[in-house]
């Protein structure tokens, strides 16, 4: 399971640092290495475009896991330089901002996008795989998550956009009402795909979701 | 209080809906125009809502402007815009105003539409809709309350015969049988053979089916309908009907085609009625419904 994040044009970035002219640079070595979208290598090309932009950079460095508890202490190693900038330019995944909002007190400004919890399905190609909904019905839809992999996150079966096992908004794409009618019928339990599933609990957690685990 | 267009599907007779679509504004000359050609030649019209995700005048302002004129409206309701709240909310509205049919709709993905920054929201699909009708006729929201004076609709859904493949959409449409829909307006057919297929199977269970009859109007959008819009198929010999059609007598042809289709559906007790879809040329449904000996 990985974070997926696309990095924002350099429009955007400008405009999130606007007013913020000394920056530090942190990227992250987990999700974001992975994704090439904030580990070393492009922690270095932005420092470059941050100085085109006539940003001064007073440093920068790549957290291991930016949004566990370690973020804290590296952050502190470089606290000279930090308390020295304006601002913190993240090339972690809004989990990563998130962490280190709570240290040194500095604005953290995103420079990537997170879009979503996803799996390498293969090499550098990566798809949202959970919703993270609270009501798993990944049993009775053969391990194909309809939420998640329906356009419409419909549970009942397919809408009247299916066309020959795509989807109407994606040409591309698989329909996820024919994947899950393929495989539970190689399954021999296509009587679940007739079973009836009552409207979801928007509210399984309220949200912002929390939970203690003892 | 039943609906006309529910006596109507319970006559026997051979039922005929047609539809209209709410302009893009405030000017509803033209939709009334439409009700007007309409309401005296079919047993109910359909009003789309916001069809193709295009944002439109609301399907319940067109339902009301065909009763003030003395027709029989079917109110489309798709899950696309609201959330259980605002369609039960919807539901109550339309009965307090007579409005007895509701034809039940997942609805378009909103990227195909004109507002593809908005957010889709789906809290429901057409099956639970279905069942929340029901629920409301006996007398419950869908939060569990009790409510006072309950709502009464003749309630329908969409099938389509041509979806491909067939067998998810089948598994949809028995359920939706089994939530109450009682009667369905099919996707466009145009292959009479694969129907009937359709319609053996469409048979074993207790519903009244509308074939949907789309004009067609130039060999041109027979193509681009077959290759783009999900569910249709013309067959290649209809096209080639169309195609060796001047052009001055596309139209006529288009009439002809979609005339005797209707025609043989009746003929041949295939189906209990046809549901009519003119897009943008609804002044030929009269003469669509001429050439079917109608």
């Amino acid at each position: 399971m990985k974070s997926i994040t696309k990095q924002k044009t350099t429009e955007e970035i400008q405009q999130g640092l606007k007013g913020l002219d000394r920056v530090f640079v942190v990227g992250c070595g987990t999700c974001t290495t992975m994704t090439k979208t904030g580990g070393i290598d492009q922690v270095e090309e932005i420092k470059g475009r941050l100085q085109q932009m006539g940003k001064r950079v007073t440093g920068s460095t790549v957290i291991p896991t930016a949004c566990d508890d370690m973020t804290e202490l590296s952050l502190k190693e470089n606290e000279q330089f930090i308390r020295s900038a304006d601002c913190i330019l993240s090339l972690a995944c809004a989990l990563g901002v998130h962490r280190m909002s709570l240290s040194l007190g500095k604005p953290v400004i995103p420079g990537v996008d997170t879009l979503f919890i996803g799996v390498e399905e293969t090499p550098g190609f990566f798809r949202e795989a959970c919703a993270q909904c609270g009501q798993c019905i990944l049993g009775e839809t053969a391990g194909i998550c309809p939420i998640t992999a329906c356009h419409k996150g419909l549970v009942n079966g397919p809408c009247g956009g299916t066309n020959n096992g795509r989807c109407e908004v994606d040409k591309e794409k698989d329909c996820a009402w024919t994947l899950i009618y393929n495989r539970l019928n190689a399954q021999g339990r296509l009587e679940l795909m007739h079973r009836y599933q009552p409207p979801r609990n928007h509210h399984v957690a309220l949200k912002p979701r929390a939970v203690k685990i003892v | 209080m039943v609906s006309r267009f529910k006596e109507a599907l319970n006559s026997g007779k051979f039922v005929i809906t047609s539809e209209v679509a709410p302009p893009k504004g405030t000017n509803l000359d033209k939709m009334r125009h439409h009700i007007d050609i309409l309401k005296d030649k079919v047993d109910a019209i359909n009003v789309t809502d916001h069809q193709s995700s295009v944002m439109r005048f609301p399907s319940l302002g067109g339902c009301l402007a065909i009763k003030e004129k003395g027709g029989e409206a079917i109110l489309q309701m798709t899950c696309r815009d609201r959330n259980r709240m605002a369609l039960e909310a919807d539901l109550l509205f339309a009965h307090s105003r007579g409005i007895g049919n509701v034809l039940c709709l997942t609805g378009d993905a909103v990227p195909v539409g004109d507002h593809k920054e908005a957010k889709g929201v789906f809290d429901l699909d057409s099956l639970q809709l279905l069942k929340t009708i029901r629920q409301m006729a006996a007398g419950q929201d869908l939060g569990g309350n009790k409510l006072e004076g309950v709502i009464e609709f003749c309630a329908g859904a969409i099938v389509t015969p041509e979806a491909r493949p067939i067998e998810p959409q089948l598994i949809k449409f028995e359920k939706k049988v089994e939530a109450g829909a009682e009667f369905f307006q099919t996707q466009a057919i145009y292959d009479l053979e694969n129907f009937a297929r359709f319609m053996e199977y469409a048979r074993k269970l207790k519903t009244k089916i509308l074939a949907g009859i789309v004009l067609l109007s130039s060999a041109r959008m027979a193509k681009y309908m077959t290759e783009n819009v999900p569910g249709i198929f013309v067959p290649q010999n209809l096209i080639d009907e169309l195609a060796a059609t001047p052009k001055d007598k596309v139209l006529a042809k288009g009439i002809e085609i979609a005339g005797r289709t209707i025609a043989t559906l009746k003929k041949a007790a295939i189906c209990q009625g046809v549901h009519i879809m003119a897009i943008g040329k609804e002044e030929v449904v009269p003469d669509i419904l001429a050439a079917a000996g109608l």
